[in-house]
């Protein structure tokens, strides 16, 4: 498998170089993807978890039953 | 009013992909820079860019619509790069890529550099984003380096980035 390459532009002589990169700039890569996708996870699950807030919100007040604080909250500017 | 608008270096991404560009070497005989980018990359519709090789001190705030619905955001609060939400992922429609231009004036004065951000995902389905976003570094060097880092991957084959000096005299 080739090793991954960046390009790196001189903007002064206009010369277009292809670099490979090395092992710390690999693993980089692999811990800054990781990190990533974690906090895309967390992004993800409190969105749907605020997303499930409003709806049993919405269905109390339509029954007319008491919300819960987590829930008029997200109804409260 | 800018009566120059000239290429200072462009870079088109070959067969295999690109961790990043960086464009080195930037000459300071410009009143302001744009960037312009049309990228593919991984799994994220988003892209890094970083001035001088720095990774502190960017801040970045967002008004953006996704087809459906219109939003705020602060970039999830990150301060290492001006995140762009302005690049096709491998969840696109295949073959569509991203377009962004940022704007940066005054890159080689002695005061804090701001940029403006004009980006589209592009997706040929119900949710695309594009947004507006105003971004600062705080930091008072000259830019002389910029690199464009997919958030995911590499950038794809044919992604370009095309680097422009105005000069305002």
């Amino acid at each position: 498998m080739s090793r991954p390459t960046r390009i790196e532009v001189n903007c002064e002589t206009g010369v277009e170089t292809i670099i490979e990169l090395t092992d710390e700039e690999i693993a980089q890569r692999e811990v800054d993807a990781a990190a990533f996708a974690a906090a895309e996870a967390e992004r993800t699950a409190a969105a749907e978890a605020l997303a499930a807030l409003k709806t049993s919100a919405k269905a109390k007040l339509v029954a007319g039953t008491p919300l819960t604080e987590e829930e008029a909250a997200t109804l409260v500017i | 009013m800018a009566n120059t608008f000239e290429l200072i270096a462009s870079s088109t991404v070959g067969s295999g992909g690109s961790a990043n560009i960086d464009f080195t070497s930037i000459p300071s005989t410009y009143t302001d820079l744009v960037l312009k980018v049309s990228g593919r990359q991984g799994a994220e519709n988003a892209f890094d860019i970083t001035f001088n090789g720095a990774t502190t001190s960017y801040v970045v705030r967002r008004l953006q619509g996704n087809g459906s619905s219109a939003s705020f955001s602060d970039g999830s609060g990150t301060t290492t790069a001006i995140r762009v939400i302005g690049i096709a992922s491998s969840g696109s429609t295949a073959n569509t890529f991203g377009n962004s231009e940022i704007y940066i004036p005054n890159y080689a004065g002695s005061n804090n550099k701001s940029v403006s951000i004009d980006a589209v995902n592009e997706d040929n389905a119900a949710e695309a984003y594009m947004n507006l976003a105003a971004g600062i570094r705080s930091n008072t060097a000259a830019i002389n380096q910029i690199t464009i880092t997919p958030r995911a991957g590499s950038l794809a084959e044919y992604s370009t980035a095309y680097l422009y000096g105005i000069k305002n005299s």
